[in-house]
């Protein structure tokens, strides 16, 4: 058995054992890590491929910036497990079906005769996989890559837009306006006399 | 070795192989270690200077041993472990954060082939490792089961993932100018003389770099994530010992990992600054040494930025001035200066 027939399958183990676990465990913070650990394990077997590009941009991406924002929104909520766990029974037979399309769809595509993977292991060697990725996308690809970033685009600002409201009682500064502050808006200077004449007072009084 | 290659057989090269790069990242490691020890010792004594005062001074002659007696100490103390923690999380939490911080080192060129892994990928790789540290943090912050801890990790993960982005696209001005993700030639694209360094035609993505590289890091002024006055000391309030001693490690680690990047992407890395000096590892030694002379120089001077305005400067000056100078330096490739990029 060659070394990469090795790590290849350390990594598999952990990559179901990861998959499993997120949702198995009970703690849904231990899930989105699980989730984070198969990201990772995931991004070494690509590497295996010799896909460099793609296995660092998942950790970069998967990894480094989405699994952090679940992983935030997950801490803060207050989750009740039992709640979550009501209705199981009720929700497997559409998930079970849900489930049974995807293996069937995935067993479609990996049947396919048009659709086996090049051994690319031998040219690799030759081309930069980032170069070589970024030519393809720019030049063949050109028209579907940039509609799928403003396809993406659109989603983005729909999402900040539906989160826009304007509260009335919204007590949120506005940087800007501090930033541009000039000391003649906050502060006066007065010039008066250095003493004041005291005041008369009565003769005889506090003697 | 003869009796060895015999054991092994076939094998024998392969092992050659792996015994040869165990020994240069120890090669690695350990003056890393070693610099970031006395990277706590300088800047003890140049903030120390700089406020008129004399730093540690105690132990050994100019206090020099002083990094080794806090080493010791930190080794030799409990380390406590919060009743309501989540056990295993509480120690995964450090490792996770001094990981990524010494796995970059793996792709940093120390000279024109002293380098431990040549990948084309070098870049890339630098910024999914230090995008991998934010979990130390996270994870730290959320197994202390302490508000002031988790607070503290909030901050600092949301403050890292904000400067990451304006990084990102400051490293894509760097790749659009050397043409190439590797980092060797990266620093071989700027030779011949400090006017060929990347950042004089890159000038505003040099500064947004190091800036954000401060933020980065959670160095003052953009130390929130450990504001005293406010949520004590972060995300690491309820480590002690030696737990609490790696994450300061990482802290240190990541500065110098971030100047090193520095040196490498806008400032010629080993090249000598003119042509009639060779080049040479301690020019890059130079160059890092005077950066992270920066990051003491920030502590001693500016006042901590409020969170917002921390936000605020990372999304709203940061990410549009990147993406500016990028249409820049690509519109000015199609010109007839593009030799002023390359």
């Amino acid at each position: 058995m060659l070394f990469t027939d090795v790590v290849f399958y350390v990594l598999a183990a952990i990559l179901l054992f990861s998959g499993i676990r997120v949702i198995t465990t009970r703690n849904p913070v231990h899930a989105a890590l699980f989730l984070v650990l198969a990201f990772f394990t995931a991004a070494g077997i690509w590497l295996l491929l010799q896909a460099e590009f793609l296995a660092i941009v998942l950790i970069l991406v998967y990894v480094g910036a989405v699994m952090v924002l679940f992983l935030f929104v997950v801490m803060m909520l207050d989750i009740n497990l039992d709640k979550l766990r009501e209705g199981f029974w009720e929700y497997l037979p559409m998930a079970g079906f849900i489930g049974i399309l995807m293996a069937a769809e995935m067993a479609l595509v990996l049947a396919n005769k048009n659709l086996q993977p090049l051994d690319v292991s031998k040219d690799a060697q030759q081309f930069s996989n980032t170069a070589e990725l970024g030519r393809v996308l720019y030049t063949d690809y050109l028209l579907p890559f940039e509609l799928a970033s403003v396809v993406l685009l659109v989603a983005m600002i729909a999402a900040i837009v539906l989160t826009l409201r304007d509260r009335i009682d919204n007590k949120s500064m506005n940087p800007a306006d501090q930033v541009k502050v000039k000391r003649n808006d906050r502060l006066r200077i007065v010039s008066m006399k250095a003493e004041v004449e005291p005041l008369e007072s009565p003769e005889g009084e506090r003697k | 070795m003869q009796f060895l290659s015999d054991v092994f057989g076939s094998h024998w090269q392969d092992v050659q192989l792996v015994a040869w790069t165990l020994i240069k990242i120890i090669a690695i490691v350990l003056p890393l270690m070693i610099s970031v020890a006395y990277l706590t010792y300088a800047e003890r004594k140049v903030i120390g200077y700089m406020q008129v005062r004399i730093g540690p001074n105690r132990v050994g002659p100019f206090g020099l041993l002083q990094p080794l007696a806090d080493g010791l100490k930190l080794l030799f103390k409990e380390i406590i472990l919060p009743t309501a923690s989540n056990k295993a999380l509480f120690f995964i939490g450090p490792v996770l954060a001094i990981a990524p911080a010494f796995a970059a080192w793996a792709v940093v060129p120390f000279d024109a082939d002293m380098v431990l892994a040549d990948i084309d990928a070098g870049l890339l790789y630098i910024l999914a490792m230090t995008s991998v540290a934010v979990y130390g943090v996270i994870i730290a912050g959320w197994a202390s089961n302490s508000k002031y801890a988790f607070l503290g990790a909030l901050r600092s993960a949301a403050q890292i993932v904000s400067y990451e982005i304006a990084m990102g696209f400051t490293l894509v001005g760097v790749l659009m100018c050397a043409n190439s993700l590797n980092l060797g030639k990266i620093v071989l694209g700027q030779e011949g003389g400090f006017w060929h360094w990347y950042f004089i035609p890159l000038f505003p993505l040099f500064i947004v770099y190091f800036i954000s590289a401060v933020a980065e890091t959670n160095r003052a002024p953009f130390d929130v994530a450990e504001g005293e006055s406010e949520i004590v000391a972060g995300f690491h309030v309820e480590y002690s010992g030696m737990a609490f001693a790696v994450f300061f490690l990482a802290e240190y680690a990541n500065m110098m990992l971030v100047s090193m990047l520095a040196a490498l992407m806008f400032l010629g890395g080993w090249l000598s600054p003119v042509p009639f000096l060779p080049d040479s590892f301690l020019w890059l030694l130079a160059k890092v040494g005077f950066l992270l002379f920066l990051f003491l120089w920030f502590r001693a001077t500016f006042p901590r930025y409020r969170y917002d305005q921390i936000m605020r400067l990372g999304w709203k000056v940061f990410i549009p001035i990147t993406l500016v100078w990028i249409i820049v330096v690509g519109g000015m490739m199609q010109t007839q200066w593009a030799y002023l990029f390359h």
